[in-house]
């Protein structure tokens, strides 16, 4: 009978990852970023490889497809193909440029990677793109194939294949792109699929959808998955399986209710601890008072970009980026701002710090209209008004040392010089947890965590009074998430700071904001108490946005109705 | 789409064309002094004395009495009815001394582009792909080299050792009996048979610096996520390279022309001497030494257009392969 077969089959792992050594070799000779990792794929099942920054996950699957980055090379252990259950390769024995390992390439192992905006070509057309994919391992003439890519695209619910498949990958957005991605990864039917952090940089309305596709994909296909991730609440959205890894080791696996019920590993814990952490607002958090009087107010506020095309220029589209928005910020007081991308979140901030010249509206701030002043006059409140931004690595100047870096708005702004700087400078990284001996390091020596530290100790230099926060923490780990909010907290205790935190991730606003401010298409859409905002959301928007938060919870799989928002059309 | 992008950039070349012409006007006005002045001062050195009278009749038969203004809109009125006007010293219409020149000079332009662009492209591809092996040092070590030799010094050695080793014919882009033949076939072959020299002496600098330039822009697209994209679809290393990186790195490349064409031209004048070239570089230096101004000017100008010619091809050039530019 085909379905005991199928059982059998499904009990024989399709790929075993066994005792894998992967080291980099240095000027210091061998460095290991895989100890002896081991662990089973099977067919039909989604296994979850977990662990933050560095742990070795995207260097594992990598190797599976022998593509080890250079100066990668494999040292030890075997990866066992077996794709029809007759036989199996061992895929680390292969020639990484030879015929075979390049067949399994795409033709049986497929993989999608995390940064659709550049794992496209931006000179190819998609559908060349999958064409090709396609060609490579099944003879197809050209015609056949190329409807074989509309088919494809279909699949991923892509409107308009017929036309998509002409476009490049610059015309989509994050979501298309990751869908165009699978798409391509998925043209030969691939007897597993790899997604390598898939959903990372995209929204999580957006992030549901992709998750629902691969998991709908897979249920038709019945191939096996490997996800990486470092997002625990992913993991108890669709893992069967999970394997978790740090340093290069893996110090768990198991069945995904296990692992959440009752993770052995302390590493484990930890990282469920740090998702736990976020469920709820910080317990350290000072509120302000709520008669504290506001120190910024926004009125108004538009910034719309206009669309010039044609010989004479003309307008022929306004994009309003901003339209329209209103908030006041108490003194003590954080504010979050959440959206997706593209709901101007990112502009206000940039409108309020005058980064960008809003269209329209007040900015009032210790009674002056910021809006309206020329860049001589915004040099004061340029020293109240500060901002973080979201990536530590593109806002620190590589060719700066951390005292060059800190000290740089002393020195611009007159405030102090010589010895007093340097004691100032220590001064500031003890503030922030760092040792003021690191003082004359370059910010490469940092990790990330530090880094932003780094960055948060410049914006706290000046003693500004309001600091606009721009996604601080996405592109920190988990576990040093919470530690970065938690030196914010307590910066905002001593120093009396008023946030505005923008960020895209409910949890990390609930755990940081006292009232949050919901944003779609440049208008706030909700602004309340934060508590109130998501325990009853009264917007439809709101809703959307908090049922495509993953939760970190496998026995909570599909209770909730996940929907995406649409707005009438006016 | 794209016509309408190339009608655009060349009807904005002509208000950009008529500032060049009021420059490399004052250019050539700029030095104290006028043709007359030298004209003068040359006799002088041969011991005749023109009288006054004579030298104001001279004056406003050149009509160099005129005021500037007066001088430049009859130049440029001239101009646009392709009259370049006479040049003083050789007395015989402008456009007849430049066009021949112009004509070689273009000629051994491309050929040298052509052998920059066959050379460095592979040898940079390659220097990049094998980054930091014996091969690529060989190669970056070989392009310093060819980047700090000066052209005329290269020019020098290789005359030496083509006249010595291989008793060829160098000097100049004819052999004496086709110099002012008419043009036949034979003068073609001969041409080619000359060019290579020069060719080799103007192209080693701009071959060397294209290869760092294709090295650099490779080595960043390299590492990109779609080239692991394209080597996880099966694609041999080979076929990956050729399509996805190089293709995307060709950009800065091709951008090359518009500062490699005027390059060629007026960096090119001392080789030039040195090779005794027909081409414009000696005869416009010769042009600006004596004040002739009607000859320099006709250079200036086309030199200007040139590059803005060049500009423009590079850009259609860019916009025909990458997409990004086109949507924008």
């Amino acid at each position: 009978m085909p379905q005991i077969r199928m059982v059998t089959d499904m009990n024989k792992p399709i790929i075993q990852i066994q005792d894998l050594t992967v080291g980099f070799s240095m000027r210091q000779g061998v460095l290991d970023v895989l100890h002896g990792v081991s662990f089973d794929l099977h067919r039909g099942r989604t296994t979850c490889v977990v662990g933050e920054s560095g742990s070795g996950k995207s260097v594992t699957a990598r190797t599976i497809l022998n593509m080890v980055p250079r100066p990668g090379v494999i040292n030890g252990g075997r990866i066992l193909f077996d794709p029809d259950g007759t036989g199996t390769v061992n895929l680390t024995a292969l020639d990484p440029r030879g015929r075979e390992i390049r067949d399994i390439r795409g033709g049986r192992i497929g993989m999608i990677f995390q940064e659709p905006m550049s794992s496209l070509s931006p000179v190819h057309t998609i559908g060349s793109q999958i064409v090709e994919a396609i060609r490579l391992h099944r003879d197809m003439d050209k015609k056949a194939a190329r409807q074989m890519a509309v088919d494809l695209l279909a699949q991923v619910e892509i409107p308009e294949p017929e036309k998509a498949v002409d476009k490049y990958s610059f015309e989509f957005s994050g979501g298309m792109r990751q869908r165009a991605m699978i798409a391509m990864a998925l043209s030969c039917q691939p007897d597993v699929l790899i997604a390598d952090e898939p959903t990372t940089a995209l929204d999580v309305t957006t992030q549901a959808e992709i998750l629902d596709l691969i998991k709908t994909l897979q249920r038709d296909v019945g191939m096996a998955v490997m996800f990486i991730t470092h997002d625990m609440g992913v993991v108890a959205e669709i893992a069967d399986d999970v394997v978790v890894m740090e340093k290069g080791h893996v110090v768990e696996q198991g069945d995904v209710d296990q692992v959440f019920s009752a993770p052995r590993h302390p590493y484990t814990q930890k990282l469920l601890r740090a998702v736990k952490v976020l469920e709820e607002p910080a317990p350290a958090k000072v509120r302000a008072l709520d008669d504290a009087p506001p120190v910024l107010t926004v009125e108004d506020l538009s910034l719309h970009f206009e669309k010039r095309e044609g010989f004479f220029q003309r307008v022929t589209d306004v994009t309003k980026a901003v339209d329209g928005v209103s908030f006041s910020l108490r003194k003590g007081e954080a504010l979050g701002i959440v959206g997706e991308s593209g709901s101007g979140k990112t502009t206000v901030g940039r409108c309020i710090s005058r980064v960008y010249d809003p269209t329209r509206g007040k900015i009032v701030y210790g009674g002056k209209d910021l809006a309206h002043l020329n860049a001589t006059e915004l040099r004061n409140s340029r020293q109240q008004i500060r901002m973080i931004f979201q990536d530590p690595f593109a806002s620190l100047n590589p060719r700066m040392t951390v005292k060059q870096i800190i000290s740089e708005p002393l020195i611009a702004n007159r405030i102090c010089a010589g010895s007093e700087l340097e004691d100032r400078v220590a001064v500031l990284l003890r503030e922030v947890g760092l040792d003021p001996g690191m003082m004359e390091r370059y910010p490469h020596a940092f990790s990330g965590g530090q880094r932003q530290r780094i960055v948060v100790a410049r914006a706290i230099a000046l003693e500004p009074q309001v600091v606009i926060a721009d996604e601080p923490t996405s592109a920190l780990d988990v576990s040093i998430r919470t530690q970065v909010l938690d030196l914010l907290l307590r910066l905002q205790a001593e120093m009396g700071l008023s946030f505005i935190f923008i960020s895209h991730d409910m949890a990390v606003i609930r755990y940081f904001c006292d009232r949050v401010a919901v944003m779609y298409r440049g208008r706030i859409v909700e602004i309340g108490e934060t508590e109130q905002v998501i325990g009853d959301p009264q917007h439809a928007y709101t809703k959307a946005l908090l049922s495509s938060v993953p939760l970190p919870d496998p026995a909570l799989r599909g209770t909730r109705q996940r929907h995406r928002y649409r707005p009438e059309v006016a | 789409m794209i016509w309408r992008f190339i009608l655009k950039r060349l009807l904005y070349m002509i208000p950009f064309l008529f500032a060049v012409s009021i420059v490399s006007f004052l250019l050539i006005q700029a030095p104290p002094g006028d043709y007359l002045t030298t004209y003068i001062a040359k006799l002088g050195e041969s011991n005749e004395v023109l009288d006054q009278a004579s030298i104001n009749n001279l004056r406003a038969r050149f009509g160099l009495d005129q005021p500037l203004y007066v001088q430049y809109f009859k130049w440029v009125g001239n101009l646009l009815q392709g009259d370049f006007g006479m040049s003083f010293e050789w007395r015989q219409p402008v456009s007849d001394l430049v066009w021949e020149r112009m004509g070689l000079t273009v000629c051994l332009s491309f050929a040298t582009l052509l052998f920059t662009w066959a050379l460095a492209m592979p040898i940079g591809i390659y220097s990049a792909v094998r980054k930091y092996t014996l091969g690529d040092y060989i190669i970056t070590t070989i392009g310093f080299i060819g980047l700090a030799t000066p052209n005329f010094l290269l020019a020098l050695i290789l005359m030496y050792i083509g006249v010595v080793h291989f008793g060829a014919d160098v000097g100049g882009l004819f052999s004496p009996e086709y110099k002012n033949a008419p043009w036949s076939w034979a003068k073609v072959v001969n041409l080619i048979e000359h060019l290579w020299l020069p060719v080799i002496v103007l192209g080693t600098g701009a071959t060397a610096s294209l290869i760092r330039i294709m090295r650099a822009n490779l080595l960043d697209e390299l590492n990109r996520p779609y080239v692991d994209t394209a080597r996880a679809k099966g694609l041999s290393e080979w076929a990956l390279i050729m399509k996805y990186p190089v293709r995307v790195a060709l950009n800065p490349f091709v951008s090359t022309i518009g500062w490699v064409l005027p390059n060629l031209v007026s960096g090119a004048v001392v080789t030039a001497i040195v090779l005794s070239l027909p081409t414009a570089g000696p005869l416009m230096l010769q042009a600006l030494l004596s004040q002739d101004m009607y000859l320099a000017g006709a250079f200036v100008l086309l030199l200007s257009s040139l590059t803005v010619v060049g500009m423009l091809i590079s850009d259609i050039l860019l916009v025909l392969l990458d997409p990004r530019v086109r949507y924008e």
